[in-house]
């Protein structure tokens, strides 16, 4: 090996961005095509010097657009090799048209994606847009809530990603500045330990094998684009989870961090509980405690992979309680929120009786505080006590002006 | 080193590509498999190729056929350079570390597009590509229009020229702007080559892409690839279109090395008139109108003006 390994202490203290940088240093990633957006900037910044630190062998292809970036990645991505890159905001939007595409071509790649809201009007800080556009895009995807999860989430991401069952690339997600720029203790994996659990890049239809010449990227219309739509979207629904699940176990051998397809705290016998994303969370769950205090039975569900969406497993977890809030942190624009209706899709058909009501917050970087994970919460105990949903189903949190409510 | 194949005569030539199936959806007498098979005849090397969206693209990987017999990739309309740039970026990586599986081998790096790939919507990846530095050379298949979705002009649809989003009609001759120089530009990136180029100059062809696949560094090509589709000529015709093209120097062939160094690698020796090579293509059919010739006299007279550039610029080597 031509580079030198990196002593790390056994608690680094990591913002996101850093926790991402260092596990493609650890994955030893080949190439990175990449350009710069704030707030994911530095993730890249951090490859390309430790390259020229000599603590990574690989290419860093400095691209002149994220659109070209994508592009870099799936045509090194099919050569045959370990890929990744990182983006945000309008940065990820002008990636979508080639998002579609490494799905499509069934490459592995890992995008790490921080968070940030979409223009207009333009804004650097951190909502779930950009996640949201990237929905239906065909790739695997996974949600940080802290540096901690941005770090062991990357590895997990390419031990699945690169699985030759899977061959599908996959995100990982961290909010952008409240994770991506906020530094917090990291428990560090040894590089030999981090770089082992991923294992060697095995090729597959790799360009690079000149014995074996392939066609990537071909035309197929009426007669088989359905056949090889349904094919990938059969994989992520019947193959995907159990390689995450598989791969969240051995992670847990190794590091003693166990993580789970969604993250349930305190719903055993939850009545009140809300169900959100990103650094959020954290948030939340300090909140549900301090109502457990005032004798509210509060809960959170976290989703820890967004896509494929763990149906059952959401279900399985709202099953006990009695009112649900649904916290999507982007704008839905003309419609309910996309948790609203995914978490409405997972329970309807199951005897729940839960109340389900939707909120909108967050955007473009507006703080979710306590006091509005308070009085969310009372609301949902008004609801139970009601024995109906009390309020509109959607509801704006924090916006200034006139109370903003919907539906 | 790379190993160059050395082709005696053209009847030797004809049948020495192997690599790109004559079995394809391509149209009776296109240019665009001539020039690939030409291209792809210059080397022994193994090929990492690229088409973008276009004629090529979806006239030789219909799924589940494919006529490449050298790894191929396909993304979109913009990005075929950048995908064969990611290749060509792996493989630096791989050979580095140790882990390309066969690493005695001399690869080479081509990306095909049309002009509409290339001069308009994928304009910028290619330039991002030449500026990078990538060992690849990107080559266009001009036949100055959007052929693949039934002849839109492109920002190389030359002027006169009856596009169906610049037609001609009661009050239009058709397209009202110049070519882009595209060579010019991608010399201007300072990369070690950049040529013209036309079917039915074989040897100068196979010269140039040798040339283009020795150097250390990005290699732009502009193929001339008549079109019997839009340019409306019979398909037994291409060649004859080819010969008029150049000969008239409407496609004067030249190349510039190190972004500065001009040759012109052909000078015909009767130089037909620019009427000639208008005259043979439905497109320019309506210049022909009393009210249009005066640009009939317009192209002569531009094309004379180009050719007296190039010579300018080939004689003070600059």
């Amino acid at each position: 090996m031509a580079f030198d390994k990196m002593e790390l202490q056994k608690i680094e203290v990591w913002d996101g961005n850093r926790a991402a940088a260092q596990a493609l240093r650890q994955a030893q990633v080949d190439v990175v095509a990449a350009y710069p957006i704030t707030p994911s900037t530095p993730i890249v910044e951090g490859y390309a010097k430790f390259l020229a630190d000599g603590y990574i062998e690989g290419e860093y292809v400095m691209v002149e657009s994220e659109h070209a970036a994508m592009s870099g990645c799936v045509g090194a991505a099919a050569a045959g090799g370990r890929v990744a890159t990182a983006t945000s905001s309008q940065g990820f939007a002008l990636m979508v048209e080639v998002l579609y595409q490494a799905s499509g071509m069934r490459l592995p790649i890992v995008l790490n994606v921080a968070n940030r809201a979409l223009a207009a009007p333009l804004n650097v800080n951190g909502d779930h847009s950009d996640m949201y556009l990237g929905r239906d895009s065909g790739w695997i995807q996974l949600d940080a809530y802290c540096p901690q999860d941005v770090y062991d989430l990357n590895f997990i991401a390419f031990k699945v990603s690169e699985d030759h069952d899977v061959r599908l690339p996959c995100m990982v997600h961290q909010d952008g500045f409240m994770t991506s720029h906020t530094a917090q203790g990291v428990h560090t994996l040894t590089d030999d330990e981090a770089y082992g659990f991923i294992g060697e890049y095995k090729p597959m239809n790799d360009m690079l094998d000149f014995e074996h010449p392939v066609t990537h990227g071909v035309q197929t219309e009426e007669d088989w684009h359905f056949e090889h739509k349904a094919r990938q979207h059969n994989d992520l629904m019947t193959k995907v989870i159990p390689k995450i699940q598989a791969a969240f176990d051995d992670f847990e051998k190794l590091s003693g961090r166990k993580y789970n397809m969604v993250e349930s705290y305190d719903m055993s016998d939850a009545d009140v509980c809300v169900v959100c994303m990103g650094t959020s969370v954290e948030t939340a769950r300090e909140v549900a405690t301090e109502m457990r205090a005032k004798g509210i039975k509060a809960g959170v569900v976290g989703i820890r992979v967004i896509r494929p969406i763990p149906f059952f497993e959401i279900a399985e977890a709202l099953k006990g309680a009695k009112a649900i809030a649904a916290l999507d942190r982007s704008s839905p624009n003309g419609a309910a929120g996309m948790l609203f209706n995914e978490i409405a899709g997972c329970l309807f058909n199951t005897d729940t009786k839960a109340l389900l009501s939707g909120y909108v917050y967050g955007l473009g970087g507006r703080d979710l505080t306590k006091a509005h994970l308070v009085s969310l919460f009372t609301e949902l105990q008004k609801n139970v006590d009601a024995g109906k949903v009390t309020t509109p189903l959607q509801q704006f949190i924090g916006v200034r002006g006139p109370k903003l409510s919907f539906l | 080193m790379s190993e160059m194949k050395k082709i005696k005569n053209l009847k030797e030539f004809s049948t020495s590509a192997d690599r790109f199936e004559g079995a394809n959806l391509l149209c009776p007498g296109c240019a665009h498999s001539i020039i690939v098979r030409e291209v792809l005849n210059a080397t022994n090397d193994d090929l990492i190729l690229s088409a973008s969206t276009g004629c090529l693209e979806v006239c030789t990987a219909v799924y589940p056929y494919t006529s490449w017999d050298a790894s191929w990739i396909h993304i979109g309309f913009e990005n075929g350079s950048t995908a064969v740039a990611g290749a060509e970026s792996m493989y630096k990586a791989l050979k580095t570390k140790g882990r390309l599986k066969q690493p005695d081998r001399n690869p080479k790096f081509v990306s095909f597009a049309g002009d509409g790939a290339s001069y308009d919507i994928g304009f910028q990846w290619i330039s991002g590509c030449m500026e990078r530095g990538h060992n690849m050379m990107h080559i266009v298949l001009d036949n100055e229009v959007y052929a693949n979705t039934g002849g839109q002009r492109s920002s190389s649809t030359p002027i006169g020229s009856s596009a169906t989003t610049s037609p001609e009609g009661r009050k239009s001759y058709g397209e009202k702007k110049n070519k882009k120089d595209m060579v010019s530009i991608m010399a201007a990136h300072h990369i070690p080559y950049a040529a013209q180029v036309a079917p039915n100059k074989w040897k100068d062809m196979v010269k140039k892409i040798q040339h283009g696949f020795s150097v250390d560094g990005p290699v732009f090509i502009n193929a001339v690839s008549p079109c019997t589709t839009e340019w409306k000529f019979d398909p037994k015709d291409t060649m004859h279109i080819a010969d008029l093209a150049t000969d008239s120097l409407v496609f004067p062939l030249y190349e510039i090395i190190d972004g500065h160094e001009l040759n012109i690698t052909y000078r015909p020796k009767d130089v037909v008139p620019v009427e000639e090579y208008l005259a043979a293509q439905g497109r320019f059919k309506h210049l022909f109108k009393d009210e249009h010739k005066y640009l009939i006299k317009e192209w002569q007279e531009r094309v004379d003006a180009n050719w007296a550039y190039l010579n300018r610029r080939e004689e003070a080597r600059v």
